[in-house]
């Protein structure tokens, strides 16, 4: 049960298996897909036809790879709009939420900081059509009173980012307000008593300690809206991000392009989810 | 009369972790109803003793007994002893009255009886109305008596104790030490207790092993150690001692004298065997062993005089001390202070005579502790 | 004077909040309530009235498929709950230093990717063409391609794969605040493995339990992709109805009162979770 307690070889070994299988489990199709963005066939699956660059570097159809993709590369280029406009909005928005509950004390903060929790609670898809109704109904209303378009009330970027925003700030906020209930405050009145003035305590003091969490929460944002469908695909317009995509396709059929999309998406997480971790695990 | 069978016995057991052998060639026997402290500082092996007693650790060799059976591979839910954890370990998710017939539970025993016997338990403990309150709701010195009624409901032919007191405030450690010693005769348990903290051991028990690197240095009683120390370790870690460095002149007997680095003869007793002239010896005199005196008669007599200038005046109460520069050996010398009124206007500056006895004076081959 | 100057600069850091809840929360979620509560009566007509729920109740299609997806989200959940707890534990309390933080990433690393690959690997696992097909085919246990995909077992495999990590996470966090002494007491008092499971690490591990528990059913209800991708067209599953409500048949009344039911019931079970363990939101979700 724990290492100080006696127990059977044969309970250590059932542990063992058990949580070898589960991590096999785990592994299991994530290596797939790796493995067949190698396979030199036009589709991923068995039989194993030998090894290829061609879904990465291809540039004829039907072979064509993935940096020869147009549809895909502009697609990630999508992505990457939306998620960078994602991350600067939560971590603004988070930073301050987290000054505002770790620091103050008003009327009402006990619900204000529930409701600031709801939208993790709140399907992706429901947030989505929400956002969607309500947005529609606000164009709607102002182009019968002003007679003029807004586009950007109708489904497309700004209502993806907006729409991805409104639950990722929450995590933004969580992660800035863990860090910022670890500091020393007698830091802040260390540099009030050296004569700075209160911008410049937390400008100088605070904001530097709170780096750390605050670009965690950015990479956070940016895998989240990464990778988020529910809530995208009801706000999508005519530019899809890369799941989006990715979507289509595969109901359309799959070929070994998606697994290597897949694998380069798979690098390219890891590596952004380990620079979080590095970012959070740091200590003052 | 044959001698009872002992209720905890260790024969020559050993534990390495890895190549670091953590306790080396331990043998002991606690007889029935005793209260057995194992006393050393930290990282002497005691923990790793307790909890081979108690089935968490597997000795490396030797054999370890409860009332003459042996316990090697009996894993620690079918050892007859239980243990108080150093954090208690009280269950916060079940009130005390489910703490303590926990074990019970465990036992199958019928639903009244458990009820009974926990009632019974907390009656003796001095807190019968506390049975529904949640753990957090008790205080420090309620825990404590709550963790070892939750052992003493088994009735375990040993407790065994990991520096229960180590986490309450001094005033409350001063006095659950009384409290644990008057609960130890009214359950007339044997008892194994560890710690680092030597008025505890001193306190408490009948019987005090004082264990340094994995081996136990000497086994007495709280007196014993204290005015007969056998080893320059427990000399040093037992009770305050001033300490000096010599080298043996000349040996007849138990009676020596050595000399100081400074040139002071010193008389002393050897406290051990084996030693001879020209060995390098450590000596020590405790400070409530020093003769103070304003002038110089009283202390001519003795066989360690000398003078000196007070440094500082600790002041504490009953045990204030007084740190004297010696002239002879020109060591701070730390002397009790005693409370006869005599030595109220003692100030810094002041010229003083001390002196020892050389029955207090134990000197050990140096180099040992 | 400061106090003033301190109340302008919280009321400036409550700006950003509230914009942020009214005008994203909030009013969208009254607006698809309103919107939920139109009758169509004619081109451009509308009138308040529950129509689009009774159309919900009046239709079995459509409640059958809310109760499915509710049925398979608890099943879902305690899947994920029974499979994961066992390696939580082992995390937590049988692995120490190095080897424990490795495990544990190698527990998160899976969920840093998208979901759409983790369901497409299962995918290619499991379809007719795909590997273990071949594999039973290989060894000779089937003749012909077997089809794993489009059924119900296959929505499951992928539901408690895509919703593992918000499970073990909690548990292994919980579980690591209990300290091994009170295990080692329980022990000691002579509780045998199941005992103290059952009387002292599964109530310790309760806040953990619930909290993975809400969020991977929140999670399943409504999850879209796996059961569209795995399930297959005919899934069932409540999410796709709204999907067709709004973008195929461009019925928003009809969707919005689906939404809004789906909701309900998320809330409803958030709700109950943590009333019947004694938790509260702010405990359980703001760590």
């Amino acid at each position: 049960m724990i290492p100080t307690i006696p127990q059977k070889p044969l309970h250590v070994w059932v542990w063992r298996a058990y949580v070898t299988a589960f991590f096999v489990y785990l592994a299991l199709p994530l290596t797939v897909v790796c493995v067949f963005a190698f396979n030199d066939s036009l589709f991923p699956s068995l039989p194993w036809q030998g090894f290829t660059w061609d879904w990465f570097f291809g540039t004829e159809q039907p072979r064509l790879g993935v940096f020869n993709e147009r549809p895909i590369m502009r697609s990630i280029g999508t992505s990457a709009f939306v998620a960078v406009w994602v991350a600067v909005l939560s971590v603004a928005v988070g930073t301050c939420n987290a000054f505002l509950f770790e620091r103050y004390d008003f009327r009402f903060k006990a619900l204000l900081y529930v409701l600031m929790l709801l939208p993790l609670v709140i399907p992706g898809i429901i947030l989505g059509i929400s956002i969607l109704v309500a947005s529609n109904f606000l164009a709607n209303t102002l182009e019968d009173a002003t007679g003029l378009w807004f586009d950007n009330l109708r489904p497309g970027l700004p209502l993806v980012i907006l729409g991805q925003f409104s639950f990722i700030a929450t995590f933004a906020t969580l992660v800035i307000s863990a860090r910022l209930q670890k500091f020393d405050r007698s830091l802040e009145e260390a540099a009030l008593n050296l004569g700075a003035t209160p911008w410049g305590a937390v400008r100088t003091i605070t904001l530097p300690y709170l780096f750390p969490a605050i670009a965690g929460a950015a990479v956070v944002a940016v895998l989240m809206s990464f990778e988020n469908f529910n809530t995208t695909l009801m706000l999508v317009g005519s530019d899809a991000p890369l799941t989006i995509t990715m979507f289509d396709r595969l109901k359309e059929g799959s070929t070994p392009v998606l697994n290597a999309v897949s694998l380069l998406l798979m690098a390219a997480s890891a590596g952004l989810g380990l620079l979080s971790l590095a970012l959070q695990g740091k200590k003052a | 009369m044959a001698e009872a069978t002992a209720d905890l016995e260790c024969r020559g057991i050993n534990k390495d972790f890895g190549t670091f052998r953590a306790v080396n060639d331990v043998s002991f026997a606690v007889p029935p109803g005793t209260f057995f402290s194992i006393l050393g500082p930290s990282g002497c092996g005691k923990t790793t003793l307790l909890r081979m007693a108690a089935g968490f650790l597997e000795p490396t060799s030797g054999d370890l007994l409860i009332k003459g059976r042996s316990m090697l591979n009996v894993p620690p839910n079918k050892r007859p002893v239980s243990m108080v954890f150093q954090h208690l370990a009280l269950f916060p998710m079940m009130d005390v009255a489910a703490n303590i017939g926990f074990g019970l539970r465990r036992r199958g025993e019928p639903r009244e009886d458990i009820a009974r016997k926990v009632d019974a338990v907390l009656a003796r403990v001095g807190l019968p109305d506390v049975g529904s309150r949640r753990i957090e709701q008790l205080s420090g010195g309620q825990k404590q008596r709550i963790a070892i009624a939750r052992c003493m409901v088994l009735e375990p032919d040993v407790l065994l104790l990991d520096e229960p007191l180590g986490a309450l405030d001094l005033k409350l450690r001063e006095h659950m030490k009384v409290e644990l010693k008057q609960l130890q005769s009214e359950f007339n348990t044997t008892f194994v207790y560890i710690t680092h903290d030597q008025s505890e051991a001193l306190v408490m028990s009948d019987q005090i092993a004082v264990m340094n690197h994995g081996v136990f240095e000497q086994v007495g009683g709280a007196r014993e150690l204290y005015y007969d120390p056998k080893t320059a370790f427990v000399a040093g870690f037992v009770g305050d001692s001033n300490r000096f460095s010599g080298t043996i002149e000349s040996i007849r007997g138990g009676k020596l004298k050595a000399r100081t680095p400074s040139g002071f003869a010193m008389t002393g007793t050897s406290a051990a065997d084996g030693l001879s002239k020209g060995d390098s010896v450590d000596i020590f005199v405790r400070p409530e062993a020093v003769r103070l005196a304003l002038s110089k008669p009283p202390v001519s007599k003795l066989a360690n005089a000398t003078a000196g200038t007070v440094d500082s005046i600790l002041f504490n109460g009953a045990n204030s001390r007084v740190l004297v520069r010696d002239e002879a050996t020109k060591n701070e010398i730390d002397v009790a202070i005693p409370q006869t009124g005599e030595f109220a206007g003692l100030k810094r500056g002041d010229k003083v005579y001390i002196g020892w006895d050389a029955d207090q004076t134990r000197c050990f081959a140096a180099g040992k502790s | 004077m400061t106090g003033d100057r301190s109340r302008l600069t919280m009321i400036l850091l409550m700006a950003p909040l509230l914009i942020w809840l009214t005008a994203l929360i909030f009013i969208p979620h009254a607006e698809m309530f309103l919107v939920s509560m139109r009758e169509k009566v004619g081109v451009r007509q509308y009138e308040f009235g529950f129509a689009n729920y009774a159309t919900f109740f009046n239709e079995p299609l459509y409640w059958n498929t809310f109760v499915r997806t509710a049925l398979m989200s608890v099943a879902a959940t305690a899947l994920t709950l029974v499979i994961g707890f066992p390696v939580a534990y082992y995390i937590a309390k049988m692995t120490r230093g190095r080897s424990k933080t490795i495990l544990f990433l190698l527990c998160l690393i899976p969920f840093w990717v998208s979901e759409l690959v983790r369901t497409y690997g299962w995918m290619i696992l499991l379809r007719e063409s795909g590997l273990f097909s071949g594999l039973l085919q290989y060894v000779g246990l089937a003749s012909q391609p077997i089809e794993f995909l489009y059924n119900d077992a296959a929505i499951m495999v992928g539901l408690v794969y895509t919703s593992m990590l918000f499970m073990v996470v909690p548990l292994v966090t919980t579980l690591d605040s209990l300290d091994d002494s009170m295990i080692e007491a329980g022990y000691d008092l002579g509780g045998t493995g199941v005992s103290i499971w059952r009387e002292i690490v599964i109530p310790h591990a309760m806040p953990g339990i619930v909290s993975g528990c809400i969020v991977v059913f929140m999670l399943s209800l409504g999850n879209y992709l796996t059961p569209i991708l795995l399930g297959g067209k005919d899934s069932l599953w409540f999410t796709g109805l709204i999907y067709t409500q709004f973008i195929t048949r461009f019925n928003w009344e009809q969707g919005a009162a689906f939404g809004f039911l789906l909701l309900a019931l998320s809330s409803f079970i958030v709700w109950a979770g943590l009333k019947l363990s004694g938790q509260t939101l702010s405990r359980t979700m703001g760590r």
